[in-house]
């Protein structure tokens, strides 16, 4: 009978940009169970409300992450909209959804670059991050910020993209598909990379539903959500079909986010195609009313949820963020258990943790 | 010693920051930045490590954490802040669970602003921290010195 012992995994940890813990409890190289803990990166973020008012809290929710962080101030943003009933000009929804994409966009291509480097190919992670560059340069041309944009504000957005601007990332964009194009056909048919994530980390359907997956690691496990069929900003307008794989492994995972970053290239040209020639933003008069509103976005890492309350003050009662990473933690256990212990960095990678989004 | 401050071997953790400038940190490591070219090498063991990239805050659960790594490198060692929060605490200064800059439990030697900081001025911390690094080493040599003799 082998004996049981414990193994605790970061939170300073080599492959892990953020800090998380892990107690691994293992028989010889498997693993049983693992618990994890966080906290380490907890702010407190949310209750800041009763110190900044409610046009500053769109700079604050933004910060709740430095990957997703177009998102996270278009979230909050929405809610305050829909209690103040603005209705956000046409364009200023078209420039949001290209902006989401492109987050969509830089946000899959990081993790493209940190899984190869989970699976020790090192010449794939700079390959995926040197295209995410230019991702960067372009939100750099057209919000001024490479991680952090602030281009969002109650009522619309601050900045926007002239005709020519649109037409030059136009071509832009179809170069850097190509590039990815080639990229990704490594990890999709590569010998070794396929040894690393066939068959590693299964979440089955019912799993994922019972676990409360969201995502890209729900939809490799075949279940179609994606919040952005709920028609918010302009996607109402786009036409792209949800991506799925019956695969419910690793490659699974790696699959549909490929896939996605495709479709975010088709949605932006779309978006460019389409853009209608409005105002900006609407004016914001007064303090939001009483009243309570949510919103549901797709982030990169899935679902994530926006609150907020107001009470007729220019502070918020209560905001609240309940984000991907967090829904899929559970899944992510599941998945740990049974499975060797050289494969645990590759699948905390999957799930594409953010643990500043989980903690806030 | 010259090894040492040509090639200076970087450990980065990221205390309670937004994720941008972690990120922003490992921009510097690859393609466009490439900060590799000179010699600097993103190491994950501190043991290895000469100059700690800490960003973000300070709190409670990862005080301890951030001591630690502190105590665990060998000296001659050079912190350097990066981003805004790690300087002072930034955005989430006021916030109930954080505590205030990366100065509040280790010493910090650079400050590098920002939010997030930008991988160029990510560098130059970086450049200045090498030069300080290469003074301490000398201290620190001359310090091993007179205790031998």
């Amino acid at each position: 009978m082998p004996k049981k012992s414990v193994v605790p995994f970061g939170p300073q940890h080599p492959v892990l940009p953020e800090p998380i813990h892990l107690d691994l409890v293992l028989e010889d190289e498997k693993v049983l169970q693992a618990i994890p803990s966080i906290g380490y990166i907890h702010r407190g973020l949310e209750s800041l409300v009763t110190k900044k008012d409610f046009q500053e809290m769109a700079y604050v929710a933004e910060r709740i992450c430095g990957i997703c962080s177009f998102g996270h101030g278009m979230g909050y943003c929405m809610t305050i909209e829909e209690i103040m009933q603005l209705e956000v000009p046409r364009r200023a929804e078209y420039l949001r959804t290209i902006w989401m994409e492109m987050s969509r966009l830089h946000s899959h291509l990081l993790w493209l670059g940190l899984l190869a480097d989970g699976f020790g190919f090192e010449p794939l992670f700079m390959h995926s991050w040197r295209l995410r560059e230019q991702i960067l340069d372009m939100f750099e041309e057209s919000t001024g910020g490479r991680v952090i944009f602030s281009v969002n504000q109650i009522g619309g957005v601050k900045k926007d993209m002239s005709k020519e601007m649109l037409a030059d990332f136009q071509k832009r964009f179809d170069q850097i598909e190509k590039e990815v194009r080639e990229m990704t056909q490594v990890f999709l048919e590569d010998y070794t990379v396929r040894t690393r994530l066939e068959g590693i980390g299964i979440l089955t359907e019912e799993d994922a539903i019972r676990r409360g997956a969201a995502g890209p690691m729900a939809r490799a496990s075949g279940i179609a959500v994606d919040m952005r069929k709920q028609g918010y900003a302009a996607y109402n307008d786009m036409d792209f079909e949800v991506i799925t794989s019956d695969k419910c492994d690793s490659y699974g995972r790696c699959e549909v986010r490929i896939g996605e970053i495709f479709q975010s290239f088709d949605i932006i040209r779309q978006c460019i195609a389409k853009i209608p020639d409005t105002e900006l933003n609407v004016p914001v008069k007064g303090n939001p009313t009483k009243g309570e509103a949510f919103v549901r976005l797709e982030q990169p890492r899935g679902e994530a949820f926006y609150y907020s309350r107001t009470n007729g003050t220019k502070f918020l009662d209560r905001m609240r963020v309940r984000t991907p990473t967090f829904a899929n933690l559970p899944a992510l256990t599941q998945t740990l258990q049974g499975c060797q212990y050289g494969d645990v960095p590759l699948l905390i990678l999957t799930i594409d943790p953010c643990i500043s989004c989980t903690e806030r | 010693m010259s090894s040492l401050h040509k090639s200076p071997w970087l450990l980065h953790y990221d205390g309670s920051s937004c994720n941008g400038c972690d990120i922003e940190v490992l921009a510097c490591t690859t393609p466009v930045y490439d900060v590799e070219r000179f010699g600097v090498i993103n190491t994950g063991n501190p043991m290895h490590a000469d100059i700690f990239l800490i960003t973000g805050g300070i709190n409670s659960q990862n005080e301890q954490v951030v001591k630690q790594i502190y105590e665990q490198m060998p000296k001659p060692k050079v912190v350097i802040a990066v981003g805004t929060c790690a300087c002072t605490g930034g955005i989430f200064k006021e916030c109930y669970n954080i505590k205030g800059g990366a100065d509040t439990v280790i010493p910090v030697d650079i400050y590098v602003p920002g939010c997030a900081a930008r991988p160029e001025s990510i560098i130059d911390g970086v450049v200045k921290g090498v030069a300080l690094f290469e003074e301490k080493a000398k201290a620190f040599s001359l310090e091993k010195k007179s205790k031998k003799g």
